[in-house]
């Protein structure tokens, strides 16, 4: 064999506490070794094409390449070899920065340790084989999971590209949070008048299969080959059949159930169509407060309805969709603010989240955009806003900033003026955070012509004073004093975290999460949007905290991944995976048990049962290769001989 | 008011305080919740969350002086509403503690009653109001302490007029231990 | 498998009706208690003030007395007491200041030391609020009251994460709400008083006692129910000195918890120390057995 070993400089990243040039020396030593050089840039163009012009000179079959971690660079240099006409997986990386120059600073030992890690990857080279990928087909057709903008977003575009969509929603209407928002930073434009025609669309695109009040059960299968069961919880009313005109609605005289879409900020029917403009438009029954499903006496709504949709006797029903890709859009939910015993601990009904403000400032909200106090419904006067709430604190597990709160509080406080103009908002806050376009002159704006008090200061205590007031004790820190508000309504700019559920979704989906049960992205700067599970895409807040206009681009940027993807009519698969020798196969089974991916099955081999890997589902992550007894399986491409070559190496240094 | 040189910072009082400590100093971002919480701080000369900043920033002289150190009653409040995690109270402490081991006490007179709490404890095992109350008017010169309150106190025999003292050689043991205490700090050059 | 009983200095003077009713209120629930007769003052905030090591020593003496008697647990109803006890056995668990504060002593202290428990606390573990309310003759009828906490029955609160939410405590509630009161939520229930600076520092203990039984007097109740010695004397012996900080004059009553259940479970007045109370409780017990009589009459 005639290998090439390029030690790359990487600048002074390497070159600065590595001698790269002695390491090259060594490695023309090196089995096998015909040329070895010390470039300064491998990855640059220059450096790629003196990789393809080495090969060509001295008819190589194989290439080191001594530089960076093999996570952003490997696929460079595998295109170069191939370039060059040789196999991709004749070529092998060995990781002398992250692992030797950027960890230490002796050069005569990171120089040593190089030389070690170059020998052991020509070491395995000696032994690699060309790999060869198989193909199969896509099935073009893409599942969103949530219904909130970012949701919304990946399946217009998604359709638009020609792609049929699955969307599934959670709740019994598409919208998610933005539908409970009554205005929008920094332009203050009604939520509803901006986010309606977009769900509109969704209902309205031939491309866009919507299940809501729907959940996924189940999902198996690869990228282009998912299969989906969807769980369609029961509403008790046949959508087939509901024009969602609200006559039930009307006559429903379970009229004290909480009203979930208000925040439960005011009262609703046992039956319900979330709001106005609700998609689909569809009613829905609250099992938990319908007189007719807790006592069997009632069936007033079955009697209104004019289609005859009502079912009592509905249950939940499980559909099954098969895809080729997958957007994960499942939003956010609220921190449990309750847990601040020090703020009432929930109750005080004069401290509010900034959700359930919303809803209040809302024309269809519960009181009509009238702001009230919910104890005495009378109009407040001093509204004091209180920032990081379940945000950047440690002490209840919540280290992260929210990201929009300095924001929408800022709207809040200048809506809170436009409807009262005899009010004063105080906001206590750490820091603003308004990096965003136009963001901080909004903010502005609700200092300088709203005046909004700002108060540079955490609040410690919200008690009420015997009097119908509620004192607000905090502190200016930039006064340097202990400062007290008496307060009529306090709102609680109440920090996010993952949607609940969110960390059984992920397993569904085999992807990970963080631990506060945010999805991870691929790479945090350079694959926000993927997922390490090809195929599966991430869009809005359930990948980390954004506001509205980065949610919708990261709905966007998700839906591009999926038409980019659906492109090809043939995926390749990855021909790094594991291998089953038969001969040696004894059918236990661990193999079956231990793979995360359902990827091994045992099969009926001339009356024995014997294991096999289905390719296009296996990972290679090598656990069945660790796990069978027998060594009967091998991962390509990291097979015990090539490993035990490298472990070798490393012993006669 | 003069610039404070931060170039010249104790950053050896900075790291004191957190290993004696045992908290993260660090760790404070200034959010204000102890100031906000502490039911003594209209007292302060400079507000808790003031105090851990000079301490982030090694002002030695600054905070080792502070009349807060001594109006501090100890009640933890900012310990437990740190969205940090710092025990703030105890850090609190540990500045006292590092105070009067520089002999800078300054609020005389609460280190004063103090004292007279500890007199009596040294003496008769068991701490003594009366005998407290007689030590820190001598102590303080403030003679006229409390005395709106005598007679509700005598009618209502809040106080007992004699002392309680440990038995069964408890009273001796304890005024041994103080007794080592001050020995001990002594030779470890610290005020007791 | 005793509970050895640690009284604490205030017992003996300033709260000797604390005491004479925590007595009353035990024997009348059954609870018994192994008296400690060679306890030494814990050395209070004058002593963790000085030195953490000091107070541990003063705390450990009481405990490994304790502990050599054999005792299971120590039972103390002050909570300055209950604080410096527990934080002592907390932080005798390092072996280099447990070295520290041995050198202290007359010998070295015992490997196990027992934990500390308010009254309260055991009170309601052991008999709980509905065996409370069993033994209930004379409800406390018609009477608003709200109960105050005070600092340290339920802080630090890593020490004290047995005794429910350092915010917002519920036992008291309870115990009070078994004995038939009507208990409203304090929200300052757990804000300090002012503590020992009532003396060198009267306007601080003064503002803060003060500003308690503003707020308290703002919820149209009876009476405020304690349960530390310090907080009682502020807010009952200094609440002349509190209203002139406030501008204000209260009548407010402010008794302990134990004379209240003492009240309910029909001990006689005498022995709960009720005549120690500087703001007259006749209004709250007149209010008390008018209902009671009008219930009779029902």
């Amino acid at each position: 064999m005639r290998i090439g070993v390029f030690i790359c400089h990487c600048g002074s990243n390497i070159g600065g506490t590595v001698d790269c040039a002695k390491v090259a020396a060594l490695a023309a030593t090196f089995p096998d070794v015909v040329y070895a050089t010390d470039p300064m840039y491998t990855c640059a163009e220059p450096g790629q094409a003196a990789i393809e012009e080495a090969i060509k000179n001295y008819q190589l079959d194989g290439v080191v390449v001594a530089s960076c971690s093999p996570r952003m660079h490997e696929p460079t240099f595998r295109r170069t070899v191939e370039r060059a006409g040789l196999n991709r997986y004749m070529f092998e990386m060995a990781n002398i920065r992250e692992h030797v120059s950027w960890i230490g600073k002796d050069i005569e030992a990171n120089t040593n340790k190089a030389a070690e890690l170059v020998k052991m990857a020509v070491a395995k080279l000696r032994n690699n084989k060309a790999l060869h990928a198989a193909s199969f087909d896509v099935n073009k057709k893409v599942l969103v999971i949530g219904g909130g903008v970012a949701g919304i977003q990946a399946a217009l575009d998604c359709a638009e590209g020609g792609i049929p969509v699955v969307l599934v929603e959670r709740e019994a209407t598409i919208g998610g949070k933005m539908a409970k928002l009554d205005k929008t930073f920094p332009t203050v434009d009604c939520s509803a008048c901006i986010l309606g025609p977009k769900m509109v669309d969704v209902a309205q695109s031939p491309n866009i299969t919507t299940y809501a009040y729907s959940e996924i059960e189940s999902i198996s299968g690869y990228v282009g080959n998912f299969t989906v069961t969807i769980r369609k919880k029961t509403t008790y009313v046949d959508w087939s059949k509901c024009t969602g005109c609200g006559a039930c609605t009307e006559k429903c005289p379970s009229k004290k159930t909480p009203d979930a879409f208000n925040e439960v900020t005011g009262l609703t029917t046992a039956i319900t169509i979330a709001f106005p403009q609700a998609i689909p438009k569809k009613a829905v029954i609250n099992a938990q407060h319908c007189k007719k499903l807790l006592t069997g006496k009632c069936g007033v709504c079955a009697k209104t309805c004019p289609t005859g949709a009502i079912n009592y006797e509905m249950k939940d029903e499980l559909v099954t969709e098969t895809v080729g890709a997958i957007v994960a859009a499942t939003g956010y939910d609220l921190v449990d603010w309750t847990q601040y015993e020090q703020y009432g601990g929930g109750r005080y009904p004069d401290v509010i989240t900034s959700l359930q403000y919303e809803r209040l400032l809302s024309a269809s909200g519960p009181t009509g955009g009238h702001i009230v106090r919910p104890s005495d419904g009378k109009e407040p006067k001093n509204v004091v806003f209180i920032q990081c709430v379940g945000s950047r604190d440690r002490s209840i597990g919540r280290p992260y900033c929210s990201g929009f709160c300095c924001m929408y509080t800022a709207k809040q406080a200048v809506l809170t003026k436009d409807h009262m103009p005899d009010s004063q908002s105080y906001v206590f806050y750490m820091d603003i955070r308004a990096n965003g376009k136009l963001y901080d002159e909004f903010q502005r704006r609700a200092v300088e012509e709203y005046g909004t008090e700002y108060i540079r200061g955490r609040v410690s205590k919200i008690y009420p004073d015997g009097k119908g007031h509620l004192i607000v004790k905090g502190a200016d820190t930039l006064l340097g004093q202990a400062v007290e508000v008496e307060a009529d309504l306090v709102v609680l700019a109440v920090g996010v975290e993952a949607a609940k559920g969110a960390a059984r979704l992920a397993e569904k989906l085999r992807i990970s999460y963080d631990s506060y049960g945010f999805f991870m992205e691929s790479h945090v700067k350079l694959k926000p949007v993927e997922t390490n599970t090809a195929g599966v895409y991430l869009a809005g807040v359930c990948q980390g905290v954004k506001d509205i206009p980065a949610s919708v681009a990261q709905g966007s940027a998700a839906a591009a991944k999926v038409l980019s993807l659906f492109s090809k009519d043939k995926l390749q698969s990855d021909p790094q995976i594991s291998q089953v020798d038969i001969k040696r196969c004894i059918a236990c089974g661990k193999c079956v048990q231990t793979c995360p991916f359902g990827a091994i099955e045992l099969f009926d081999f001339r009356g024995q049962q014997k294991a096999r890997v289905i390719e296009t589902v296996c990972q290679g992550c090598g656990l069945c290769t660790a796990t069978c007894p027998q060594g009967a399986i091998q991962l390509a491409h990291f097979t015990d001989n090539q490993i035990l070559a490298e472990v070798d190496a490393l012993c006669q240094c | 008011m003069d610039a404070i040189n931060l170039s010249h910072k104790d950053a050896a009082f900075t790291r004191a305080v957190a290993t004696r400590s045992g908290q993260s100093v660090t760790a404070c971002y200034q959010c204000g919740n102890c100031t906000a919480g502490c039911p003594a701080g209209f007292t302060y000369d400079m507000p808790v969350s003031q105090i851990m900043r000079g301490v982030q920033l090694g002002l030695k002289d600054q905070v080792l002086n502070a009349k807060s150190l001594w109006m501090c009653l100890s009640c933890s409040t900012c310990t437990l509403r740190c969205p940090n995690d710092i025990d703030v109270a105890g850090i609190m402490e540990t500045l006292r503690h590092m105070a009067r081991e520089q002999g800078q006490v300054s609020v005389p007179k609460v280190n004063k009653f103090w004292m007279s709490f500890l007199d009596t404890v040294r003496i008769f095992g068991r701490s003594y109001e009366i005998g407290v109350m007689a030590l820190y008017m001598m102590r303080s010169l403030r003679v006229f302490t409390d005395v709106d309150l005598a007679p509700d106190a005598l009618s209502k025999q809040k106080l007992g007029l004699m002392p309680h003292v440990t038995p069964n050689g408890g009273a001796e043991a304890v005024g041994r231990i103080m007794q080592r205490f001050k020995e001990r700090a002594d030779r470890e050059g610290g005020a007791a | 498998m005793s509970i050895v009983y640690y009284p604490g200095c205030s017992a003996a003077g300033t709260s000797s009706d604390y005491e004479k009713s925590t007595q009353a209120v035990c024997d009348a629930l059954g609870m018994s208690f192994t008296p400690l007769p060679d306890w030494n003052c814990c050395g209070s905030t004058p002593a963790h003030a000085t030195s953490t090591e000091l107070s541990a020593a003063l705390s450990v003496r009481n405990l490994d007395i304790a502990a050599k008697m054999g005792a299971e647990k120590v039972a103390t109803p002050c909570p300055s007491c209950l604080s410096n006890l527990r934080l002592a056995k907390k932080r005798m668990e390092k072996p280099e200041f447990r070295a520290r504060v041995d050198e202290l002593l007359d010998e070295a202290s015992s490997a196990e030391l027992p934990q500390t428990y308010s009254v309260m606390q055991l009170i309601y573990e052991k008999y709980g609020s509905e065996f409370v309310a069993h033994r209930v003759q004379r409800p406390l009828k018609g009477l608003k009251v709200a109960c105050y906490y005070g600092c340290l029955m339920s802080r630090p609160a890593d020490i004290m994460a047995d005794f429910g939410h350092p915010e917002n405590p519920q036992v008291m509630e309870s115990l009070l709400r078994a004995c038939g009161a009507e208990v409203v939520e304090f929200p300052l229930k757990t804000e300090c008083c002012g503590a020992s600076h009532g003396i060198p520092e009267r306007q601080l203990t003064a503002n803060l006692s003060g500003k308690i039984l503003e707020t308290a007097q703002n919820m149209g109740i009876d009476a405020l129910v304690a349960a530390c010695p310090l907080c009682q004397m502020n807010l009952d012996l200094r609440q002349k000195q509190a209203g002139k900080a406030m501008g204000k004059e209260f009548a407010l009553p402010v008794f302990y918890y134990t004379q209240m259940m003492g009240m309910a479970f029909g001990i006689k007045l005498s022995a709960l120390g009720l005549n120690k109370l500087v703001v007259s409780p006749e209004p709250v017990l007149k209010k008390w057995q008018a209902a009671l009589k009008e219930g009779v009459c029902e």
